[in-house]
């Protein structure tokens, strides 16, 4: 069987796949960006928030993907078996990049344009909402970017504890020996990272200012 | 401005007033400096670097915090001023400018009177006045932004959004230093024009002694966070302190002899 000829018979399959990896990213990152970019910006003025969120966000990245959904399962309300705890252990991940890029972002402006705003009778939240956020949005976006890629790739493992996507191939395969069927679900992965990449740095290039 | 802005007798006063870095190694920047500055005046604080005259000005608008003595504004000491309503009046002008990179010259220069909620016919019709006031085209700058502006262009921009509220203090703090010597001589005519059409109290901070002399009403020498000279720009090259000369003897060293 070759690989066009399984994409040619399982296309429904994989359509559908696609469309619940793309759920599965889709929320995660929604929630990520929810979590981190108001976590970002409290971090600002808090260094004991910013060193703790940081270290916490940091362990999470470090724990591999399959430990962590397996950890997940047995936890009540976050875990179990399917795609809620998938979108929990993803956000997880998603949480350190958005989270540092919105830090760095938010607190690498040039200091005399701070002055400027704080001699002006900005109030703090003014400082933040029309001058910090704005000149950061571009690196926000930059992690959102590195977040979902990740993502999109960890998403597969979901697929471990039953949460679907294109991961199901690839497990699939593995348990099949069978590399077409792998590679079914790697390729249209593969692909959507790259697609995700693309769009979203064309869409920073877009924000930059300067 | 609170009730005792119209009976002060000087609208900035510092008595005694000093400044001490906060931090482990307590560093002493500003020692008991007295200095009043009265309504219009335009007054040159000179002073070579590490002199603390930025420091100085700092402590007008609360950027930096007094640590000792009294600073008054209007009056009223700078602790007891609402902070944002105190720097909303003080216009501030500084040599990295810190222009909003994601905001157009009109917005910039705007931004106070916005910060301020006035209504926008009238903001529409100060940012006319103001780019007026430093010698920039509206129509022809309003919607660039900073990257788009020449240096001298830019602190142009600086000048009318620390003038665009309407500040009865204007802080100038090396405004015109990073600027090659023909712009920064164009600049310092608009400066003087500016001076003599808008009654505002300056205070504006320079090393550069010929800067001083142009453009201030009275000079005042800053050496090592003490006041020592206080003069006008004619009497100044009179006096005989040792660090007045020292610092004169330096300047013409670079410049020339200073008539």
């Amino acid at each position: 069987m070759t690989l066009w000829s399984f994409f040619a018979t399982h296309r429904q399959e994989i359509l559908a796949a696609i469309e619940q990896h793309l759920m599965l990213v889709g929320i995660s990152i929604f929630i990520a960006i929810l979590i981190a970019v108001p976590l970002g910006i409290l971090a600002v003025t808090r260094p004991r928030l910013r060193a703790l969120s940081l270290a916490l966000a940091n362990i999470f990245q470090t724990i591999p993907s399959l430990a962590l959904f397996g950890f997940l399962i047995p936890l009540p309300f976050l875990g179990g078996i399917g795609a809620r705890t998938a979108i929990v252990a993803l956000v997880l991940y998603a949480l350190l990049p958005i989270l540092r890029n919105t830090y760095v972002g938010l607190t690498s402006i040039e200091p005399a344009i701070l002055e400027a705003a704080e001699a002006m009778g900005m109030s703090g939240s003014q400082v933040m909402f029309r001058v910090r956020l704005p000149l950061a949005k571009g690196f926000i976006l930059a992690g959102i970017r590195t977040a979902t890629v990740i993502t999109i790739g960890i998403a597969t493992i979901a697929a471990a504890i039953g949460a679907g996507g294109l991961g199901t191939f690839i497990f699939r395969g593995v348990a099949m020996v069978s590399n077409v069927v792998i590679l079914a679900g790697a390729i249209p992965a593969a692909i959507l990272a790259l697609l995700a990449d693309y769009a979203l740095g064309f869409l920073e290039r877009l924000w930059k200012v300067n | 401005m609170p009730e005792a802005a119209a009976f002060a007798e000087y609208v900035i006063e510092f008595r005694q007033a000093g400044y001490v870095v906060p931090s482990k190694t307590p560093r002493s920047i500003l020692h008991e400096v007295s200095l009043g500055v009265t309504d219009g005046e335009v007054l040159a604080i000179l002073g070579r670097s590490g002199s603390g005259k930025t420091s100085l000005v700092k402590l007008i608008n609360r950027i930096l915090g007094f640590t000792s003595g009294d600073v008054l504004v209007g009056g009223t000491s700078v602790s007891e001023w609402n902070l944002i309503q105190l720097r909303r009046g003080i216009g501030y002008v500084i040599q990295e400018i810190g222009l909003f990179p994601h905001l157009t010259v009109r917005d910039n220069v705007c931004i106070v009177p916005e910060l301020e909620r006035w209504p926008l016919d009238r903001i529409h019709r100060r940012f006319l006045e103001v780019m007026a006031l430093v010698g920039l085209n509206a129509d022809e700058f309003g919607n660039r932004y900073p990257r788009q502006l020449s240096g001298g262009q830019r602190q142009r921009v600086g000048v009318a959004r620390a003038l665009a509220a309407d500040p009865r203090i204007l802080l100038m703090d090396e405004p015109f230093g990073a600027l090659d010597p023909i712009t920064r001589a164009e600049l310092q005519q608009v400066f003087l024009d500016l001076s003599r059409r808008v009654r505002k109290t300056i205070v504006l901070v320079t090393h550069d002694l010929r800067e001083a002399l142009l453009l201030g009403t009275r000079v005042v020498l800053l050496h090592a966070g003490r006041v020592v000279a206080s003069a006008s720009p004619e009497e100044f090259l009179k006096l005989q302190q040792p660090e007045v000369r020292e610092f004169v003897a330096a300047s013409e060293l670079r410049l020339g002899h200073i008539p």
